[in-house]
């Protein structure tokens, strides 16, 4: 097919990119795969002159684990906990992506309990998944103290999750057609108290990092995207609300039982630095966990009493070929979207999951000409970058 | 806008090149011809009407029946919250479309994907290179047809069953076993 | 310490200005001290990264090390037997003579320190009348140390650190001299004891609240202290978000552990500096220094450990005072450590000489203002710690949290 290639030998790794760029006199510097802040196995090529960046490219590719070729063999309900290791920090949103996409080949519907179940166990992880982002990059600034508050509050979260569906971390809990296991008894009291509690922890991690006067310092003005860059660029989630843009697809498209739910969407202001800033997609995620905490005592509150947690799905899924669906959840990373084509058989043709990281590593060359190392770490941090959602 | 508005839109300024919309099979799309779709995305983009301001998703899709390689463009407009998708059908011996990310800079990426996983060349992309895959591999893993390559920089990319080596010792052992029942009755009494 | 060898001398039946011996004599028990007190300042360094890593913990909703001894006291024993055992290795490209010698330069420049240290009013290696000069000349060598580990080490992110840290230090030497001209110029002497001396063992007779720019050149002097020692939020060289360990990334074993020795030791220096120049030292409250020079037998060997104490727990106090900030505060990028301190602190400092410069002419002259000053301060000091405390009580009772100090050690 393609003309016989000549197999480089490991010294001739850096040539290629060497070529792009142009040394002459400064450092190329790898940062990664191994680092203690690209928040999973990212390289970066960096040339600076000793602190501040030309330019940052970043290399990709470490994680693929061809998923996506895994869901051409797989059946529609097999799956499902590949699914959770797309993004395993958040990964009820990637089950809930793929449930909702296969139920629209289907043409299936979800009975309202399970849709509760899911917003419950989706509005969890979002806290979680946050928490882990605000912690990192409060450590990635140097202040360690915020991480392990952050990391107690998610064993909170944790215990609650692995009591709903025996996992702690990739929880393989939606179905096709509904979600696997029901609340146990008691569950409703127990998320209550926990939100009870949490919702001053909020408070204590503003007083401590938030608004610290350091941190403000580092932050504030640091790599503003305005809104028509992210657009361009196909920012979502927290990043692209920071900019200012108000768009949630919860609230825009919405899907499941989010339309019986108040909630506010937090839109970056430029409170303490530029509207865009890496400031403000902080502040975005932790108003966001108050938002999530909101959600979840309406849903508590307005859960049917009825008992099905799974829809009529047939025994085997076949779906003609060539039936294709796509569908968006907002996950705690932005817009995340599943394109599906049905294949033959039982297993699908295609899958395409399109995530937020993938983006938002390209707007990174872009904005990091004149950065200092130290800002990198920062930008990518706020970010909010996973590596496994970047390689699939 | 509903998507046969759009087309329509779409078929008032283009005529002839923009074809019928295809019947919803769950999610309907449109198929344009690979030359025009530099044109007829800047159009999407630029119109007040249709302010396709997005390209959320690009992917590609193998039809080795059809001997065809499908390129999907997922549009989304934030002004006007609308979406709309956009299919060019690539022959699959020689895959080339132009590329749109003069229109979208999300482009930039999402093409490389491509590039790399199904071997759709897009013409006239800035830094067009592997992504996924390191720089020196051979194929295209997303094809039906894709055989992987046995190694690379002398790391095996194949790995023995574990049930066969397991199944293997089995037999050794049964081997073992019955060598030493037969010795046993060949010991002198 | 010479009266002291003197007396011994005389007491074996010898003339010290005729004996032959006199000087070896010196010498000998010069080392002596200086070996105990060389012990200490390892000792102690080691005693701190177990008092750091509980006290991080605790701050942290942890426990930390508590299996290693009671408390996992025994904890920095254990670290330091297993770095004692591991590969003694040295990166193929590293200069060979520098990378084994960097970590000694360190050693030394933080070690000379504790000679010229005041530890009670007759407890001082050498009590020399270029103390404080001294002591800012010796800690510069911890600067060649650095530099020398980061470049010999032949590593890109070694020398990031290496240069990012000798920026960072000599920068910084700036306001803490200058600030630490501020107690020279009140008390008249460059000697430690001198210094002390010239302060009383009541906080209002402090130093640091003799005059608003001597609180000022305090607070730029505890600043500056915390960059030379490369503590949060100064710990640049350190990042370990970063840099992966900056300047100490290709050590192992042995070696290693020098460094984070000095960094440790480093804050016994900070904090005892801090004390003995702008807080009264070792002072004892009730008993003047001339009392306590005056005093014999069993009353002055209790005297003795109570000055001893009073500066260990002054010392102790400000230690936890920079952990505690370690564990609190983010990390400053390094241009704005550097526009810090050339902009604010280096100014800030200069402004403050001349302003005590100019008091200690108005005190001259009126001497009551002087004293009504220092009242004034250490009263608007003591409001600051109430309203603090407050503020700490505020914010555990809107958590919902009980203070509780005995539980979770």
């Amino acid at each position: 097919m393609s003309k016989p290639l000549e197999v480089p030998t490991m010294d001739m790794e850096n040539k290629e990119v060497l070529r792009r760029i142009e040394i002459g006199g400064d450092m190329l510097l790898n940062m990664g795969p191994q680092h203690p802040s690209t928040h999973g196995v990212i390289n970066f090529l960096v040339q600076t002159d000793g602190e501040v960046m030309k330019r940052a490219i970043p290399e990709v590719g470490y994680l693929h684990r061809s998923i996506e070729k895994i869901g051409e063999r797989c059946t529609y309900n097999g799956f499902m906990p590949y699914t959770d290791r797309v993004d395993y920090i958040a990964a009820m949103f990637a089950n809930q992506g793929w449930a909702m996409a296969v139920e629209r080949l289907l043409g299936l519907q979800v009975p309202r309990r399970a849709e509760f179940c899911r917003v419950i166990a989706c509005e969890l992880n979002r806290i979680s998944s946050h928490l882990i982002s605000v912690g990192t990059m409060a450590m990635d600034i140097g202040a360690v103290t915020p991480f392990p508050y952050a990391l107690r509050e998610r064993e909170f979260i944790n215990d609650l999750l692995e009591e709903l569906c025996g996992a702690r971390l990739t929880y393989n809990y939606l179905r096709i057609g509904g979600v696997a296991f029901d609340l146990p008894s008691g569950y409703e009291d127990k998320v209550s108290t926990f939100l009870d509690h949490f919702e001053k922890i909020l408070d204590e991690f503003n007083r401590l990092i938030t608004y610290n006067e350091i941190f403000i310092k580092r932050l504030a003005h640091l790599a503003p995207i305005p809104a028509q860059m992210a657009i361009d660029y196909c920012l979502v989630g927290p990043n692209l609300r920071a900019s200012g843009m108000s768009f949630d697809v919860r609230k825009a498209l919405p899907y499941s039982v989010y339309p019986d739910f108040e909630f506010d969407v937090p839109v970056g202001k430029g409170e303490v630095g530029t509207p865009g800033d890496a400031w403000d997609r902080f502040w975005c995620r932790v108003e966001e966990m108050r938002q999530s905490c909101r959600i979840l005592r309406q849903a508590l509150a307005q859960l049917p009493k009825d008992t099905a947690i799974m829809g009529k799905v047939p025994r085997k899924i076949k779906i003609p070929e060539g039936t294709e669906a796509y569908s968006r959840i907002e996950s705690a990373r932005g817009d995340m979207q599943y394109y599906v084509v049905a294949g033959p058989g039982e297993n699908a043709h295609r899958v395409k999951i399109r995530t937020g990281s993938f983006t938002a590593m390209g707007i990174i060359d872009a904005l990091s000409r004149g950065l200092m190392i130290a800002d990198l770490v920062a930008l990518i941090a706020s970010l909010d970058v996973v590596a496994p959602e970047i390689d699939r | 806008m509903t998507f046969e508005e759009i087309q329509q839109r779409l078929a008032a300024k283009f005529g002839e090149r923009i074809g019928a919309l295809a019947p919803a099979n769950k999610d309907p799309f449109l198929v344009v011809p690979a030359a025009d779709v530099v044109e007829i995305c800047r159009f999407a983009k630029e119109d007040e009407a249709l302010a396709f301001d997005c390209l959320m998703n690009l992917s590609s899709v193998d039809w080795p029946k059809k001997n065809q390689i499908e390129v999907v463009y997922h549009l989304w407009s934030y002004r006007r919250r609308h979406s709309f998708v956009l299919k060019v059908q690539l022959d699959r011996a020689k895959p080339e479309v132009p590329s749109v990310e003069s229109i979208w800079k999300s482009a930039d990426w999402l093409e490389r994907e491509q590039y790399d996983l199904m071997g759709v060349t897009f013409t006239g992309h800035p830094d067009l290179r592997r992504i996924m895959m390191p720089d020196d591999w051979v194929g295209n893993p997303l094809r039906k047809d894709y055989a992987e390559q046995p190694q690379w920089h002398n790391i095996t990319t194949t790995r023995d069953n574990s049930l066969e080596g397991y199944v293997r010792l089995d037999e050794l052992t049964k081997k073992a076993a019955e060598a030493a029942a037969a010795a046993k009755k060949e010991l002198p009494q | 310490m010479q009266g002291f060898i003197d007396n011994l001398i005389r007491g074996w039946g010898y003339d010290p200005a005729s004996w032959p011996w006199t000087q070896f004599v010196y010498v000998a028990f010069m080392g002596l001290f200086s070996f105990i007190v060389i012990n200490f300042a390892a000792i102690s360094g080691g005693i701190f990264s177990w008092a750091e890593r509980r006290i991080a913990a605790r701050m942290q909703s942890r426990v930390g090390p508590n299996r290693v001894g009671p408390a996992g006291f025994l904890q920095w024993i254990a670290d330091a037997v297993k770095l004692l055992f591991k590969e003694d290795l040295i990166p193929a490209e590293a200069d060979n003579v520098l990378f084994r010698a960097a970590p000694y330069f360190m050693m030394v420049g933080f070690a000379c320190v504790f000679v010229a240290l005041p530890f009670s009013h007759r407890l001082i290696v050498a009590d020399m009348n270029i103390g404080i000069f001294y002591i800012l000349a010796v800690t510069a060598l911890i600067v060649v140390g650095i530099i020398m580990s980061g470049w010999s080490s032949n590593s890109k992110w070694s020398l990031f650190g290496a240069i990012r840290s000798a920026a960072q230090i000599i920068s910084y030497e700036i306001p803490a001299g200058m600030a630490l001209m501020i107690p020279v110029l009140l008390a008249g002497t460059m000697s430690t004891q001198g210094i002390i001396r010239a302060q009383g063992p009541w906080p209002w007779q402090w130093f640091i609240f003799d005059n608003p720019a001597a609180t000022a050149g305090f607070f730029i002097f505890f600043i500056s202290a915390l960059a030379e020692g490369n503590r949060t939020p100064f710990d640049l060289p350190e990042a370990e978000s970063e840099l992966v360990s900056g300047y100490n990334t290709e050590y192992s074993g042995m070696r290693f552990s020098y460094f984070f020795l000095v960094e440790w030791g480093n804050l016994w220096v900070m904090s005892a500096l801090a004390v003995t120049m702008f807080m009264g030292g070792w002072q004892v409250p009730f008993l003047p220094a001339e009392r306590l020079d005056a005093l014999t037998g069993w009353v002055a060997f209790f005297a003795e450990v109570a000055s001893v104490m009073i500066f260990a727990l002054k010392t102790l106090f400000f230690v936890f005072v920079v952990m505690w900030l370690r564990w609190t505060l983010p990390r400053i990028r390094v241009d704005q450590m550097m526009n810090m301190c050339w902009k604010y602190l280096v100014p800030a400092s200069f402004v403050g000489v001349l302003f005590v410069a100019g008091w200690m002419l108005v005190v001259r002259s009126a001497p009551a203002v002087g004293i009504a000053m220092h009242f004034l301060l250490a009263g608007a000091a003591a409001v600051a710690v109430v309203l603090f405390v407050q503020r700490v009580a505020n914010n555990l009772r809107d958590t919902g949290d009980k203070f509780d100090f005995t539980s979770n050690w």
